[in-house]
């Protein structure tokens, strides 16, 4: 049995039906395409599947689509707008944050919701923001750095 | 890892929830943020053949004061409940305790009644509400009932909630004037984690005499559910709390405590970290 789902993401609504059991995850990535978005422990503790949430960021792997009727919805591509990189992304690369990249879309949420809550943390506040993203690559270090540089004076 | 398939309910109101699940208690799960429930799913040790969401009834969702002491609606996430004025304002320790859950992830999907009734010995919220002197609303289609949280949990993920019946939200009365508390929590790591051990802790003091009037202490994941160390209350209150005070206090909950030994610690590790962290909970609160 099908359900009707509307849900808006980086902007755009989709309007779409889907059996109860599809994750936002799956929607995300096998519905709408965007495969920025990753699949990681399907458990919700490694974070790779982190979307915006209303602003709020959540492990998408366990969120059954149906209950996200209606709301909003941001995904790593909805981070750059009309082809431009955004300073959190640009950070990233510059403090080299990203090796295999695979927690990058992840991490950039986390972050992007840290610092539109307070675009002053501290060192500590950001690391605590990111408990939810698992790095199996950097340790961490340059995650925090790139974040640290965007701090506002 | 694809979920089996399942029915999905979304009523905006209690009363349509309690009927639906009624109707369906034989194959029904209710939802809040699905943080335990999906993961349970998701390792196949439960199939739910309807679920029923509760997130969109709003009379679920509400901190209200009133002259009772605080409500809590039993959808109210973890996010919420870490940053509430409201909470921090008389009800601090509630707040440390959701604070404490998971992940930022985590607590923005993660409800107060979905901690309770997922039923963990190792709980966040538990411990703090067990020293507030919580009680539970459950609604069913024969009515409400209330009782006090010590008497909710039953055993390992295991709660009196009958099939039929949905927490509602809890009450907590407000804490004595001159009280401090502290919640503690020993993991493995400092990303989400289980708690090793927890403990709670509200304590009253005079203010002239510095005598310990009225002690509540609270410990999560050393024993079938989470429990108050009663000996450990009655051993504070009417003592000042010195530094040999508080080292016996640690002793006795070592005591009173009944932890397992699994895949993160020793039996004897967790009630080794009983006695550390109750004597460093009760110093924190009187900090």
């Amino acid at each position: 049995m099908k359900y009707p789902l509307s849900l808006k993401v980086n902007e755009e609504v989709f309007e779409i039906e889907i059996p109860a059991n599809r994750t936002l995850l799956d929607v995300i990535r096998d519905e709408l395409g965007l495969t920025g978005t990753k699949y990681g422990c399907g458990t919700g503790e490694c974070g790779a599947c982190t979307v915006l949430l209303d602003g709020l960021p959540v492990n998408a792997c366990i969120i059954p689509a149906l209950q996200v009727n209606r709301r909003s919805v941001t995904t790593i591509e909805g981070v750059s707008r009309d082809g431009v990189i955004h300073p959190i992304q640009e950070a990233f690369i510059t403090y080299g944050a990203i090796q295999c990249g695979y927690c990058t879309p992840g991490m950039i949420l986390s972050a992007k919701a840290l610092l539109d809550r307070n675009p002053r943390p501290q060192e500590m506040e950001v690391r605590e923001a990111l408990v939810g993203n698992l790095c199996r690559c950097t340790g961490y270090q340059k995650i925090v750095e790139a974040i640290l540089s965007l701090v506002k004076r | 890892m694809r979920l089996r398939k399942f029915e999905f309910f979304s009523p905006t109101s209690l009363m349509e929830a309690v009927e639906l699940l009624a109707q369906h208690k034989a194959k029904a799960k209710v939802i809040g943020g699905g943080t335990d429930l999906i993961i349970q799913m998701k390792q196949k040790l439960i199939h739910p053949g309807l679920i029923i969401n509760l997130l969109e009834i709003l009379e679920l969702k509400g901190i209200e004061k009133n002259s009772d002491g605080l409500r809590v609606g039993s959808m109210v996430n973890h996010s919420t409940l870490e940053s509430s004025a409201l909470l921090c304002e008389g009800w601090k320790i509630l707040a440390a305790g959701s604070h404490q859950v998971g992940s930022p992830q985590i607590r923005n999907l993660g409800t107060l009644g979905g901690n309770l009734c997922n039923a963990s010995p190792s709980a966040d919220t538990a411990p703090p509400l067990l020293v507030l002197e919580a009680k539970a609303n459950i609604v069913s289609p024969r009515g409400e009932r209330v009782l006090p949280l010590e008497s909710f949990f039953v055993g390992p993920g295991i709660t009196v909630l009958e099939k039929d019946e949905i927490l509602k939200e809890v009450t907590i009365p407000a804490m004595p004037q001159n009280s401090t508390s502290a919640y503690l929590k020993l993991g493995r790591r400092k990303s989400p984690d289980l708690a090793l051990v927890s403990t709670a802790v509200i304590l009253t003091l005079n203010p002239q005499t510095r005598i310990c009037e009225r002690a509540r202490v609270a410990l999560g994941s050393v024993s079938p559910t989470p429990m108050r160390a009663k000996n450990t209350e009655k051993f504070l209150m009417g003592r000042i709390l010195d530094g040999n005070v508080i080292r016996e206090a640690g002793d006795i909950a070592k005591r009173e405590c009944c932890p397992i030994s699994d895949i993160r610690a020793s039996a004897e590790y967790r009630r080794e970290m009983v006695r550390v962290f109750t004597e460093r909970a009760i110093k924190q609160a009187l900090n």
